[in-house]
């Protein structure tokens, strides 16, 4: 394809073509207003893709800027590749979570994959080494076989990847919901750890400089892939397939050794991942950073294909490439560095001080357009805001208990909800334990990675639970960063601060754009009060199918210190004879609840469960403290399910019981099933009954762990569960395999 | 002793092999890039995990024809302890220091999880601090590893001792529930579990410790012995 076959630049105008990259009329005009003349098809590109949300976060700017950004272990908020939290000793910890949604709705393997691969790099252009992967996942119900070769496809894509270039898989979230089913939430995160004088930026400083590309070579996948991200999704979506980009984690491996040693370098001055928007993106916010400008002749770019366009090598994103900037003078180690990994490092550029991105094509100057007007200069919306009528209609319903027949049936049920059932068909596709420093697998409240060569761990979690946040968007939200917490602190952890994914629809719609404003109203307070900044994330609107929206479902992923291996504490049972603890009083709240969803064919309605962020906190701070005195067996928050299900879970792979008695202020289901926020259900030993009681003085004995493995329930003298732990450990670990074996 | 830790682009439980000898046996250890011609200054060689070359083409098929593999043959010719763990088993087969081949695991996904095997051998270097059908932990992560031969080379296997550890539940399809095996001099021995990855109770299990404990203690004998 020949530069002769692209629309001129009057052609674009007067036919609107920028429309079709996703260019309003406004935004065309304010490009014009910029170069002083209208953009030539190259530059119209440029200007689509980093003013697209997923680039630019234009709609979602103003919600952001609520977010406590800042902390005294902060070393590096957002704007860069990924936040850095202290840790001491001159070492720091490296997260972010990104999401890839729309890839993996249409083509899941690589979608995910490549989520999988571009948040790694996220992390390594930092200059860290990625130890750790979490995942937050949301698909429809598994009835149909749609969504089961979603599910499918999307763990062994994330396996694919992470197995294959070595990074531990260690926890996650999956939820299932009717609203997920045709747009998909795939979210991964990536932890790393680096030591502090080995941080980086993804600046372009000094004139005269080199720039050199590292990596895969560029094809024609991905092209507009970050377009097509902030669009909504529909029947015509399945033809942007070729938007999605093929991950090569073999490549991945090896860019990101080189990268690791390439950062020990004095001869680096800059790197930044080419990820959405890949070698435009990369050049224009590097400039931009570093108020310089930036010269490229796209001849020398490594090349997959023959033939072509600036326009596509541009807007190309094709995956594992990074752009570096070098000391002039010193390409030539870097070039021998790389090639002792099989990889090119090829000198595509050097820094200007004009300002300018300026891109060279045989011979010609294809491009030229302010590195800022690209990565500063979008405009930015404040949308119109709307309360929907759904929520005034909740917020007057009456909290209720519903009426239960059977409550050890209904027990059994919850426990082979797919969102409560054990993910072990999940993450056993999983390399957890590469790196040989997961401390806690999969599958309790947080996993936890130790710091080799120190006394130190790092818990790590992802939490949201949607249903709240769609019955009341600002409940939800605080819900969300608590709950996270909460992983933490069962874990023995302190919670740093948090990296979050605003999974939302389309906020052009006033009611969306509430759900946002709301939902981040509530993060904003939780991370205020819980000491949890947001160090960095990521946006992804417009998951709407066919013109419905998901649940707004902004994911939380929060990291956390253990300051001291010993304080490191599970969910399960540890012996029988302990004493078992209940910290928060039960209420009757069900809105949003998983037994509402289960009687009412998966609708939800009402009031989300009230949230106290200072109980909250003061309830978190206590229960570490009696963690970090040695006084805790074993912690578990109550969620999903409510009291029974986490006493259940606490039971489970343990071969031990419990024999525990409930107050009567309430009825029996509620007593059971309600989701009241802020409790947590604790383990101690009887030696540590008087410290633990010295601690946590609000702690509620409830029972006791017992040697046979049966759970029972009284409320008052009346049992109200008797149950085999074996009997529902069957439920719960049977309930994934079998939904995914039965007929569609 | 001294071991080497081959690295080939793609390993990665290179980090763990090499820990697991330098943090708890307290051996020196060092790495060694797949373009290495001379390994003659090391008493042991240890062919990690992962996914050399990607696994592409076939799990060890492009590793197998690296550089450093023909003085691999020579420290196995030469008496050496050679160990090759999962990836590192595949490679070994690629090259034919081991007889038999993988396949894709019966139920088709990847699994990660701690495996119970059970010591049939106890008689070799490897495997000489264990007790004969000594029940172990150790994790198990790989996607093929559902080990085949043919009949002659399973009785020839059979019949020289040469099965060291089985799977107590054959999750991935193993003939005869093999887990790992040696060469007929017994000096070189594939497995898909990782000891490595056992070696510190603060991850779940030390039980692999007495694997490379084993091979120390035999070294340390011959040396004394030679000496």
């Amino acid at each position: 394809m020949s530069l002769m076959l692209e629309p001129s630049a009057s052609q674009i105008k007067e036919q609107k073509i920028y429309r079709e990259m996703g260019m309003t009329d406004e935004e065309f005009a304010k490009a014009e207003e910029i170069l002083g003349r209208t953009p030539n098809y190259t530059e119209t590109g440029l200007f689509s893709v980093m003013w697209s949300e997923h680039c630019s976060y234009k709609n979602s700017k103003p919600v952001l800027r609520k977010f406590p950004t800042t902390g005294e272990r902060v070393l590096q908020g957002p704007g860069e590749g990924a936040g850095i939290v202290d840790i001491g000793d001159e070492q720091a910890v490296v997260f972010k979570i990104e999401s890839h949604n729309h890839p993996s709705a249409i083509e899941p393997y690589q979608g995910a994959a490549t989520g999988v691969g571009g948040i790694i790099r996220d992390v390594f252009s930092m200059g860290a080494r990625p130890v750790a992967m979490l995942n937050s996942l949301r698909f429809g119900e598994l009835d149909s076989s749609r969504v089961k070769y979603l599910f499918e496809e999307v763990v062994a894509g994330i396996a694919g990847y992470g197995n294959c270039i070595g990074i531990p898989t260690v926890g996650g979230e999956v939820q299932f919901d009717r609203t997920y089913e045709g747009n998909p939430l795939v979210n991964a995160m990536c932890v790393g750890l680096i030591d502090h004088k080995d941080i980086q930026k993804g600046q372009a400083k000094g004139v005269g400089n080199t720039v050199m590309y590292v990596g895969a070579k560029t094809g024609r996948d991905g092209i507009h892939g970050a377009t097509f991200a902030s669009e909504e999704l529909s029947e015509q979506s399945e033809e942007k397939r070729p938007a999605v980009q093929v991950g090569d984690p073999f490549m991945e491996k090896l860019l990101l050794e080189a990268c690791l040693e390439l950062v020990k370098s004095d001869a680096l001055v800059g790197i930044q991942d080419m990820g959405a928007a890949g070698l435009t993106s990369s050049s224009a916010e590097m400039a931009s950073k570093a108020g310089s400008g930036i010269e490229m002749n796209l001849d020398v770019v490594p090349q997959r294909e023959t033939g072509m366009t600036p326009y596509e090598m541009m807007l190309s994103e094709s995956q594992e490439r990074m752009l570096i900037v070098v000391k002039r003078g010193r390409e030539q180690e870097i070039e021998e560095l790389f090639a002792k990994y099989g990889l090119e490092a090829a000198t595509v550029g050097r820094v200007t001080d004009d300002g300018m991105l300026r891109l060279l094509h045989k011979g010609e100057i294809v491009a030229e357009v302010p590195a800022d007007a690209l990565a500063e200069d979008a405009p930015v919306y404040y949308k119109p805001s709307e309360e929907p009528a759904y929520y005034r209609d909740y917020q007057a319903m009456e909290q209720e208990t519903p009426q239960v027949e059977d409550l050890k049936e209904t027990l059994m049920q919850l426990l082979s909800q797919p969102t409560i059932a054990s993910k072990e068909w999940v993450y056993g596709q999983y390399d957890y334990q590469v790196r040989t420093n997961t401390v806690v697998a999969p599958g309790s409240d947080a996993a936890v990675v130790r710091v080799r060569g120190t006394n130190k761990a790092l818990a790590m979690t992802t939490d949201c639970n949607s249903r709240y946040l769609y019955l009341d968007p600002e409940a939800g939200g605080k819900i969300a960063v608590a709950e996270a917490a909460r992983n933490i602190v069962c874990s023995g952890g302190e919670p740093l601060a948090i990296t979050d994914c605003l999974n939302f629809g389309n906020p052009e719609k006033p009611e969306i754009f509430w759900q946002l404003e709301k939902a981040t109203d509530g993060m904003s307070e939780a991370c205020r009060v819980l000491s949890t900044p947001v160090i960095g994330g990521n946006v992804s609107l417009y998951n709407e199918t066919n013109g419905t929206a998901v649940y707004p479902t902004p994911v939380v992923g929060m990291v956390g210190l253990i300051k001291d291996l010993s304080h490191i504490t599970t969910q399960t049972f540890k012996q029988a004879g302990d004493l078992i603890y209940m910290i928060g009083e039960t209420a009757v709240e069900f809105g949003g609840s998983e037994l509402q969803k289960l009687q009412n064919g998966g609708e939800i309605y009402g009031k989300a469960p009230a949230i106290d962020l200072a109980v909250e906190e003061k309830r978190q701070a206590s229960l570490l403290k009696a963690i970090q005195a040695g006084a805790v067996q074993s912690a578990h928050d109550i969620a999903e399910g409510g009291f029974a299900v986490a006493l259940a879970e606490k039971a489970f792979g343990t071969e031990l019981g419990a024999n525990v008695r409930l107050d009567g202020h309430i009825e029996a289901a509620a007593a059971l099933f309600s989701e009241t926020q802020s409790r947590f259900i604790v383990t101690v030993s009887k030696e540590k009954q008087e410290v633990f009681e010295s601690i946590a003085a609000d702690a509620k004995l409830i029972g006791e762990v017992t040697a046979e493995a049966a759970l029972v329930i009284k409320q008052q003298e009346e049992t109200v569960i008797e149950a085999a732990v074996n009997e529902l450990e069957g439920a719960w670990k049977g309930a994934i395999p079998c939904l995914l074996k039965s007929e569609a | 002793m001294k071991f080497a830790v081959i690295v080939f682009p793609g390993s990665n439980c290179d980090v763990d092999m090499f820990h697991a000898v330098q943090d708890e046996l307290g051996e020196e250890v060092e790495y060694v890039w797949h373009d290495a011609d001379d390994l003659s200054e090391f008493d042991g060689i240890l062919l990690p995990g992962g996914f050399s070359y990607g696994d592409y083409l076939r799990s060890g098929a492009i590793a197998h024809l690296s550089k450093v593999m023909s003085e691999v043959k020579k420290a196995a010719q030469a008496g050496k302890p050679v160990l090759g763990v999962c990836n590192g088993f595949q490679i070994l087969l690629e090259s034919g220091l081991l007889p038999g081949a993988m396949l894709r695991n019966k139920d088709l996904k990847f699994v990660c999880k701690p495996a119970q095997l059970k010591v049939e051998n106890n008689e070799t270097m490897f495997s000489s601090l264990y007790s004969k059908g000594e029940k172990v932990t150790i994790p198990v992560a790989h996607g093929e590893g559902n080990y085949y031969c043919d009949e002659a080379t399973l009785q020839q296997l059979q019949a020289n001792q040469q099965i060291v550890f089985t799977y107590t539940d054959n999750f991935n399809g193993s003939l005869e529930s093999i887990a790992g095996i040696v060469n007929e001099q017994g000096n070189v021995l594939g497995m898909m579990p990782h000891p490595e990855r056992a070696v510190d109770e603060l991850l779940g299990s030390a039980d692999g410790l007495k694997l490379f404990q084993s091979i120390v203690k035999q070294w340390r004998e011959s040396h004394v012995v030679n000496a």
